[in-house]
């Protein structure tokens, strides 16, 4: 057969191959067994052990500029800072945000959204939203990467839902 | 007359032109803010300031009328410097709040910061609050801080409708506009001061934050809501259809033409198009079945109605037709509904006059009392039978059970006659068809409904009254299943049999210049953006 031509007589013997390989992993389950029994109590040995992470109980740490669920800001009394230019709707290269502007009763804020939508399922997370964004309403700093949900309309985000989200990590 | 030289370029201009005005035939854009070539000259903004040789300062170029061999700068070092100073000046109090101006995007002031300010800012101390979102009146809104006092909307309030409402108050930068005392601005025309507002300081009520400008498409059109047929400029949203629940026209704008309606509209027509986009138009064509509308297929409905025209003309019956064409159509429908019906099926029973179209009175400027945007079109096309009936007796006619099949285009005929009349016209006849945009009391007795296309979905002409034919474009699509008349018309005349070879509303209005006297040597090129009047010979 093909697929035997220039093995050695000693890996044609086929047994002592397989005896090895399982050696090799065997050692490497063993000692990893070990250093994560370790780790459980506390030794951590640096740049030893296995690299995988144990998701979603354990969570890979965010670089800061990360791209990840959109959230809107709230003012302080909580009502969004929004205040619906359509800036992000306009620069959105997906026509993925559908904004509404109504007359705010304070003449000073004048106007702001009583619609806010973001269509997660088409949102290409190019971040031009919070780069448009004139007063720093909308940002994608939630660190929310698993919102997978089982139909498209769960994928639509409202502005109730986008207003509760929360930062990754309050700001030091 | 005068000879001067802008910019190099020489040019002959009669005596008193200002040298803006010259600089405008050379296609030379001067900058302004105060200037409009329809107001009074104020001379206030500063912003049109150019370089006069000889003259040892700077000139507004707004006020100064040409000599001869004047020779004008707009484009030097110091003009340019003027400019930004100009510019710095009005926006040291201005509030900068574009991203929720209505204005912004079609702002003077953004347009000419980006051209000639883009200056840093060196104002250290706070700016003057002024008051926001002041309701002025029906239509408008005034925010007073981000007014730069160019008074255009006080003089056009004093020019145009001489209704002295605004004046400008206070002094120093704590100038403001507002109102007279118990004043209101509610006159006709008050729509306009937003157009002229150059900055976002006066914004239309109807129009505020359903939609930014820039999302806008337009397209050139006449206003249907009286005789007068201004000249407008459709503007509609149709890339954001959440924006004003699927409204799809957003606004409409004066547009200048000359001979009719200058720089100007009324109120009534600018926010005379809700209907377009009502929740009561007519989506499908529909039969009546058990007093209910059923939705049924276009082949269905025409064929129903064409069937029954067959029947009555094959028998020679064609005084039992009755037509009532509308003076709301396009000088193309008639011509249409004219060749169809009066000369190949020889109905007599054909008429526009269904009363109810004079309101009120004409006011001297634009508004006049009839309604209608092609009364002219109507009588010049003789859409009525020489010996025929007029409207009125057609509909008394068919109340009576002398005519069986009615075909009412557009008119509400229940408001006209009152709904009493209607109800016997629809029992008394064998079919009673209503071609129309939106539901109405006549629609609800028809007993076959046709959905038709609103002014904006449909292309054709309107003759105004004093008998100018002008050019409505179509800016979308009819919703629904409806079709504009003339796809109708094409339709019903290929199955009674007499079939037109109309492609497109050009065709007919080719045909028409050449049958019909007052419109002979026109057509769609020769009407350009002003329209052209009609021949006189007939009258």
């Amino acid at each position: 057969m093909a697929a035997d031509k220039g093995l050695t007589f000693w890996q044609r013997l086929y047994l002592p191959e397989i005896i090895k390989g399982m050696a090799l992993t065997g050692s490497h389950f063993f000692i990893n067994l070990l250093l994560l029994s370790l780790r459980l109590i506390g030794i951590r040995l640096k740049g030893k052990g296995p690299v995988t992470i144990r998701y979603p109980e354990e969570r890979r740490e965010l670089a800061p500029r990360l791209r990840s669920l959109h959230r809107l800001t709230r003012r302080e009394d909580g009502s969004p800072r929004c205040v619906a230019c359509m800036m992000c709707e306009t620069v959105c290269p997906a026509y993925c945000i559908y904004i509404v502007a109504a007359e705010h009763a304070d003449p000073d804020i004048e106007k702001y959204p009583i619609r806010f939508d973001i269509d997660l399922g088409v949102c290409v997370f190019c971040g031009y939203c919070v780069e448009a964004c004139p007063v720093d309403a909308i940002r994608m700093d939630s660190g929310s990467l698993d919102f997978a949900t089982y139909s498209r309309e769960d994928m639509i985000y409202k502005l109730d839902d986008l207003l509760k989200i929360e930062p990754a990590r309050a700001k030091g | 007359m005068p000879t001067v030289t802008i910019d190099g370029q020489q040019i002959g201009v009669p005596e008193g032109t200002t040298i803006i005005q010259a600089a405008e035939m050379l296609d030379i854009h001067i900058p302004r803010y105060c200037y409009h070539p329809g107001l009074s000259i104020a001379g206030s903004c500063r912003m049109c300031l150019v370089q006069v040789e000889k003259t040892p300062k700077l000139q507004i170029a707004c006020y100064t009328p040409v000599s001869e061999g004047m020779a004008v700068h707009t484009n030097t070092e110091q003009v340019v410097k003027a400019r930004q100073a100009i510019l710095e000046f009005l926006l040291l109090n201005h509030p900068v709040d574009c991203p929720v101006c209505d204005q912004a995007g079609e702002c003077w002031l953004q347009e000419y910061y980006m051209e000639y300010g883009l200056y840093d800012s060196a104002l250290l101390e706070d700016k003057v609050r002024k008051r926001k979102a002041v309701i002025l009146g029906p239509h408008i809104v005034l925010d007073t801080e981000r007014c730069i006092l160019c008074s255009r909307c006080l003089r056009f309030c004093d020019e145009i409708t001489k209704t002295h409402e605004l004046g400008i108050f206070e002094r120093g930068d704590r100038s403001e506009i507002w109102l007279y005392p118990g004043k209101v601005l509610d006159n006709k025309y008050c729509g306009n001061v937003a157009d002229i507002c150059p900055v976002g300081s006066l914004t239309d009520r109807d129009f505020r934050f359903i939609c930014r400008v820039w999302y806008l498409e337009d397209v050139n059109s006449i206003c249907p809501c009286c005789s007068t047929g201004c000249n407008i400029i459709v503007d509609y949203n149709l890339k954001r259809p959440h924006a004003a629940k699927g409204r799809r026209l957003m606004r409409l704008r004066p547009r200048y033409n000359p001979e009719v309606n200058k720089w100007w509209m009324c109120d009534e027509g600018r926010y005379g198009f809700k209907f377009v986009d009502a929740s009561d138009r007519i989506l499908d064509p529909a039969r009546k079945e058990n007093d209910k509308l059923k939705p049924i297929p276009w082949e269905e409905a025409l064929g129903r109605v064409a069937r029954a025209i067959r029947a009555l003309v094959d028998e020679g019956r064609q005084e039992q037709i009755g037509i009532i064409t509308s003076r709301w159509s396009t000088n193309e429908e008639l011509y249409m509904a004219r060749r169809l019906f009066v000369e190949q099926l020889g109905v007599k029973g054909l008429d526009h006059r269904v009363p109810g179209n004079i309101v009120g009175q004409d006011d001297g400027f634009l508004i006049r009392a009839d309604k209608s945007p092609n009364s002219k079109g109507a009588e010049l096309i003789a859409v009525h039978h020489p010996e025929g009936m007029d409207a009125t007796q057609i509909v008394q006619a068919a109340s009576q059970g002398k005519i069986k099949l009615l075909y009412v285009l557009h008119h509400d005929l229940a408001e006209a006659f009152g709904n009493k009349l209607i109800q016997k016209v629809s029992q008394n006849t064998e079919l009673l068809v209503y071609q129309g945009t939106n539901f109405n009391q006549t629609s609800d007795q028809a007993d076959v409904v046709l959905p038709a296309a609103a002014w904006p979905e449909k292309e054709g002409t309107f003759t105004n009254y004093a008998g100018r034919v002008q050019k409505i474009n179509e800016a979308f699509a009819p919703p629904g299943r409806a079709w504009p008349d003339g796809k109708i018309f094409v339709e019903l005349a290929s199955r009674l049999g007499a079939p037109f070879r109309y492609i497109c509303a050009e065709d007919i209005f080719r045909e028409m210049a050449d049958r019909v006297e007052p419109f002979k040597g026109m057509s769609y090129s020769s009407l350009g953006l002003t329209g052209s009047l009609v021949s006189s010979q007939g009258e």
